[in-house]
Order: structure tokens, then sequence, then C-alpha cells
């Protein structure tokens, strides 16, 4: 095929103007939409002090703060100054009052080892040397000289300060040696104790022990049935709170329940005379909309802040909050889906001499009400997600425990069980509104299908 | 057997057969209306229990409580919105208003409220931003009809499933601990958010497109990004920012209520003006944050309208 000629070209151009010769701010305007972002990006660099925030943060916490999330570490400590070198545990640590694991080993000749990843990564000491192993090396650490010296080469997973000197394991842990004592940190997968906490007569018994003991076994607490004792224990657990952490995700859930369903039970007769086609007066329809607008936009924050304050903390302050904003939401939606009603079926009931609300009833409710119910719907769904976060203002529900968790910066096992948790409700949840939609779209279709039928 | 009492018969098997099937709704819709209606007292009674003040208890109490909402001096109102001295000021927090002044050139200063909400209002810009630039590749590889490959299509929509369930507030509190407390942190978890909830919206619009300019660029041997620039891109673009400007609106709520939580903004002075019982203060933070939601919202819907038309767009978050 030939190449078109100028000629060609030029007819072509001269027969489409409106596509070849548009005129300037038309070609220009995507290009000053892309200049204004970059300048206000720019701005905004300069606004949040974007590389100097940068320049500070920790990215090497992400990988520690992910890893926690699912797994938990020991941490023995051993004084060498004391007569005799035993193992401490810190207070509430996770293997309860007579830790006794067997990664920790008392040698005959009186050294200590302890396998951090079985005896390829380990450390084994007494009062006079510490001898740590790791990545198929030997390192030697001579404690008698007054602070702890590395006989030999240091490889680069060990660090030498001054009194001190750190070991590097990767995920399974490290070991910290000075003079006078060792200081362990072993990493495990999992969540320690997540059934039974420490204190449970039931702690450390595999799952066939605790089975038999509630089906057959003695009253470990007399008076109560072993059964009543493990469920209690379980929901009592001090270090996974499930009893408060299920509560707390329940009062979450009643909140974006309870205010999408008072909203709409509100919205729905104001919807009817803020409707343009529907209201007995332009005025009443003009302030109700403005009062809709005004629910809106005083933001779900103030209303949560405001009934917190009246009701005090908890789930009646957060639904009531909801509630507020539904309010406007709803009524918005709702009276817009009046305004695009079709009329005819409505001068039909009204050429009947049905009276006003007979009229609403059979002329109006049938076509609105689908739509009325999936946009309830949609909005219960985000409310759902929205409760969570409005709970850590006060208002109730498992977004206060979630900031608690998160503030200490240790408890990142709980923040993801209660992120589990949330991430659940929020895909039951979704479903069931989808499931619901989806029938409601299938009556509309069907209603309509037959409505074409008969022509 | 005459034909009439034939027609008679039919009409009164349909008349039955209708009175059978509208009664069966109707008893279908009152049990449903009952069950909610048993729900909804369940929750209520639940939720009243929970909460530390019960309603009951607090109602009388409403009005009292709103009594430290009415300053003594409605000037103070306008003096805590634009920093200037109160001659009340005791020392105390609740009339310190010129402390917050932020200093631009010599005299002029930015009132501290202002930029507070200017914080609040940037923070929701840029990460609706950064929504939109993840969003939009995204929503190409997630839509059926565009999608590269169906392994990649699953991978992204469950990424971006993830990142809209996932409670915004963890991801603030993970980074605040990694980039200090404050604004970037709100940023980082709005954004991630709405990379989620911005993806779901463009690949159901993309989902939607007509697919013919498409087929033409595929007949004359244009590549993927071809295709997705000039046949999709043009027909999507219109709703794209319409969708963009509805995340803004929704954002900004959001941005507040990270605010609240440690995000920096306005969101943390509320609190304290609230809690504390700062009255004239109060007024003057919800008067400006409500001014500024409702000029956000009404700006946004006269662009969206200019965009796609009269145009009806759910609120969903």
């Amino acid at each position: 095929m030939p190449a078109m000629t100028a000629d060609q070209v030029k007819a072509i151009e001269d027969r489409h103007p409106q596509i070849f010769q548009r005129p300037a701010y038309k070609r220009f305007w995507p290009l000053l939409m892309i200049a204004g972002t970059v300048l206000y990006l720019a701005y905004a660099l300069w606004f949040f002090s974007l590389p100097q925030v940068l320049r500070e943060s920790h990215w090497e916490r992400l990988p520690l703060f992910l890893s926690q999330w699912i797994s938990y570490d020991l941490q023995p400590e051993f004084r060498l100054d004391q007569p005799e070198i035993t193992p401490k545990y810190p207070r509430f640590s996770a293997l309860g009052e007579n830790p006794n694991p067997d990664w920790v080993i008392k040698n005959p000749d009186g050294t200590f080892t302890v396998q951090i990843d079985g005896n390829a990564k380990s450390v084994t000491f007494d009062k006079t040397v510490a001898t740590i192993k790791a990545n198929g090396v030997t390192v030697p650490i001579s404690l008698t000289s007054g602070k702890p010296v590395v006989n030999g080469p240091v490889p680069d997973w060990v660090t030498v300060h001054d009194d001190e000197i750190v070991a590097r394991m990767g995920f399974v842990g490290e070991v910290r040696v000075t003079v006078d004592r060792v200081k362990v940190r072993k990493r495990f997968l999992g969540w320690a104790n997540f059934v039974f906490d420490t204190r449970s007569p039931f702690f450390g018994k595999s799952a066939g022990e605790v089975i038999s003991l509630i089906v057959s076994g003695p009253d470990l607490q007399p008076g109560t049935s072993n059964l009543a004792l493990a469920a209690d224990n379980i929901w009592n657990n001090a270090q996974w709170q499930h009893g408060d952490v299920w509560t707390k995700l329940l009062q979450t859930i009643v909140m974006a329940f309870l205010g999408t369903l008072l909203g709409g039970i509100v919205a729905f007769p104001l919807a009817f005379f803020a409707a343009r086609n529907i209201t007995p007066s332009g005025l009443l329809s003009q302030v109700l909309k403005r009062f809709f607008d005004f629910m809106r936009s005083v933001d779900m924050l103030i209303w949560a802040l405001f009934f917190t304050r009246a009701f005090g903390p908890g789930p009646l302050a957060g639904s009531a909050a909801i509630f507020f904003t539904e309010i406007g939401t709803l009524g918005k939606t709702y009276s817009e889906a009046l305004e695009n009603i079709d009329d005819k079926p409505r001068e039909g009931v009204l050429s009947t001499g049905a009276n006003g609300i007979l009229v609403q009833r059979y002329g109006v409710l049938p076509e609105v009400v689908p739509v009325f119910i999936s946009q309830t719907l949609y909005q219960w769904e985000s409310n759902t997600r929205g409760a969570t976060i409005i709970g850590a203002v006060g208002a109730g529900g498992i977004g206060l425990k979630l900031w608690e968790a998160m503030r200490t910066n240790s408890n990142w096992a709980n923040v993801f069980y209660m992120v589990l948790l949330t991430l659940l409700v929020v895909f039951i949840f979704d479903n069931i509104s989808n499931f619901l939609r989806r029938r409601l779209s299938r009556t509309l279709h069907d209603y309509n299908r037959l409505q074409a039928e008969q022509g | 057997m005459t034909s009439a009492t034939l027609h008679s018969d039919a009409t009164r098997q349909q008349a039955e057969a209708w009175r059978r099937q509208t009664s069966l709704r109707r008893f279908y819709t009152a049990l449903g209306v009952g069950l909610l209606l048993v729900a909804m007292f369940a929750t209520m009674w639940f939720a009243d229990e929970a909460n530390a003040g019960h309603f009951f208890d607090r109602l009388p109490h409403i009005l009292d409580f709103l009594s430290w909402l009415v300053p003594k001096d409605w000037n103070d109102v306008w003096r805590a919105l634009f920093d200037i001295a109160s001659p009340n000021d005791k020392g105390t927090q609740e009339f310190n208003f010129p402390l917050g002044r932020v200093y631009v050139w010599g005299g002029f200063y930015i009132p501290e409220y202002f930029e507070l909400m200017l914080t609040t209002v940037n923070v929701a810009l840029v990460s609706t931003f950064i929504g939109f630039v993840f969003a939009v590749p995204f929503s190409f590889i997630a839509a059926r009809n565009l999608t590269p490959s169906p392994i990649l299509r699953l991978v992204v929509k469950r990424f971006m499933e993830l990142l809209r369930a996932f409670p915004e507030i963890v991801i603030a509190g993970l980074f605040a601990a990694i980039v200090s407390i404050g604004p970037v942190a709100a940023i980082i978890a709005i954004g991630l958010h709405s990379i989620g909830a911005l993806g779901k919206l463009f690949y159901e619009i993309n989902e939607n497109i007509d697919m013919r300019p498409e087929e033409g660029l595929r007949a004359v041997g244009a590549n993927w990004f071809e295709r997705v620039r000039f046949a999709d891109l043009p027909q999507v673009l219109p709703n794209f920012m319409s969708y963009t400007l509805l995340r803004i609106e929704i954002n900004v709520r959001i941005s507040t209520i990270m605010g609240a939580v440690g995000g920096g903004g306005i969101g943390e002075e509320l609190k304290l003006a609230i809690s504390r019982g700062f009255g004239a203060k109060t007024l003057a933070l919800v008067l400006l944050l409500f001014t500024t939601i409702f000029l956000v919202d009404q700006f946004s819907a006269w662009l969206r309208r200019k965009l796609v038309g009269e145009q009806a767009f759910l609120m969903s978050a």
C-alpha cells in the first residue's frame, strides 16, 4: 500500500476540523491539569516536610513489627554474678509459672546451652567463657577481663559494644552477652497461649488431654464442670482477652446496624416531603434538603464526640453518631430516588380518587422500595467499616481496643488477631449485603420482564 | 357446562391464586419487618447496656450538657477562629487564642485552626491522588474484558479487596511507629484504603465499556498499552474523575477522624475542645469544619455535574 500523500493528509484534516483543529484551551487543558497536579504535589511535599519525615523514619521497624504479628518471643536471662547460674524469665512470659523449656540445657559440666535454632544457632556459657554458634561459625567470648572480648575474628552478624556483645541471628532471635549476664531472645512462629493462658489449669496440656479432661476427667475446680471451667478460661484469657474482643466486635456490628436502620426509619418519611415531585410545599422541600446537607456535613466525628460526651463512651454514642449522619445521607439518596420515579403509576392511582397516603403506597412505593433497600444495604456495609474507626475516639466497639493495643507497640499479635476478626466481619457482612441486593435486583428484573411481556 | 360458568370458574381460580400469593407475600413481609424490629430493640438494649452512661438516665441531662457549648461572649467564637486575643483570657487553655498563630511573613499569620484545616484537606487530597494513581492501572488489570492475564487479575482483585477491608486505623498505627505520628501516617493509611476503594469502582466501570473501539485497535495491531490508552481511557476518564471527586469528599471526613486519633490536623483539636468543654473553641472548630466539608461537597458536586451530567451516584465508601 502506498503511503498517503501530503494532499490526502490535508484533505482528511480539512474534513474533520473538530478533531485536528481544536481550540487551544481544549488542546492544552490536560497539560494544564497535569502541570497543576505536579505543582500541588511539590507544595504538598513542602507542606508535610516529606523529605525530612522520610529521612527520620525507621523503616527497619516494619519487618520487625510485621514479624511480631505472627510470632512471639521468650527472653530468658542468666545472671553470671550469682553463686549459681539460673535462668530467669520475665513476669508474664508465655511459659507460665514454672518454665522448663527443653531448649535450655544444663550440661553435666555445669555450663548452660541455649538452643536458639537447634544446635546450629546456639550459645553455650559458664561464668568465664561464652561460645556463640551460628551460620557455621563459632565465636568464643572471654568474660574474665572486666568486659566481654571476642577471641578471634568478629563475623558481621556480631556487634561489639563497649560492655556488651550482640549476636543477631535473624528471625529466630539474638544473644546479648555482658560480663555479668547472658540474655537470649528466642522467637517462635505462631500465637502463644491462644486458647488457655498460663493461669489456667488446662495450660500446657495437649488438645487430646484437654478433651479427655472435659469428657471424663475429675473436676479440676470443685463445683464447676470442666467444660464450664474451660469455656470460662478461654473467654477470660488474660493475654488475648477473647471475651472482651468479641464483645467489642459485636458492639461495632451493632453500632453499624442500629445507626443505619434508625437513620433509614427516620429518613424514609422525611424523603417524601423533601422530594420535589411529591412534597406538598416547595419551601418544606428546600428546608428538608438543607437539613439533610447539614446532618451530612456535620461530620460523623463531630457527632461521635458530642454523643460520647453526652452518653459516655460506648456503643450508644457510636450508634447515635452513625444514626445522625445516616439521616442526612439516606435522606438525600432516598429523596433523589423519589425524584427519579416514573410518574405514570402515580397518576393512575390518583385518577381512581385515592387519597394522599394510598397514592404513595400504591403509586410510588413499589417503584422505590427496592432502590431504598439497596441503598440502605450499601450504607450498612460502609458503616460496618466506618464503625471501627469511629470507635477509636471513644464511641465504643473494637476501634478503641485496637488503638490501645497499637499504642504500646508491643502487642502486635493481639492487633493482628483483632484485624483478622474485623476482616472476617467485613467479609461476612459484604456477602450478606451483596446476596440481599442480588435477590432484590432479581425481583426488580422479574418485575420489569413481566411488565414488558404484558406490554 | 356453558361458557359463562367456565369463565367464572377460571376467574374464581385466578382470584384464589392471587389471594394465596399476596397473603403469602404479606406474611413474609410481616415476618421480615417483625424480625427487623426484634433485632432493632435487642441491639438497642445491648448498646444501652454496654454504654458507660444509659440513655434514659442521661436524656434529662442532654440540655445541661449542651449548656457549656453556649459561650458567655459570642464574640469569642470569632476570636477563636481568627486567633485574636480575648478579654476573657485568664491564662487557661480555654481562651488562649493567639497562642497557635502560624506566622508567615512579618506580622501576617494564618490562624491555627485554618492551618489545621488545611492540613486535613491536604491529607485528603494527597491520599486521593495516591489512590487514583495506583487504582487506574490496577483497574485495567482487574477488568475482565481488558486484563492481560486472568491470574494477575485475580491477584490484583484480591489485593484491592484486602486494602479496602483492612482497618485504616491499623495501617495508621503501624506507620505512626515508623514515620512518626502525624499526617504522613494518615496519608499512607487513607491512600492505601483509597487504592482499594477506587480500584473496585474503576474496574467495574471498565467492565461496562463499549468494546468496539478496542476491537478496532486490536485489528490494526495495537498492543495492550495502546488499546487501553486509546480505546478504554477516553471512555472511562470522566467517570473515573467523578468517582475520584466523590472519594475526596469521603477522604476529607476520614482524615478528620484520623486527626482525632493522632493523624494531625483539625480532628485532634476538636476532640480536645469537646472533651474539655471549651464552648467557644468547639463552636469555632465545628463552624470551620462544617463550612469546609460543605464547600468541598458542593464544589465536587458541581464539577461532577460538568463531567458526567446529571447522574446519580451512591455515596458508598
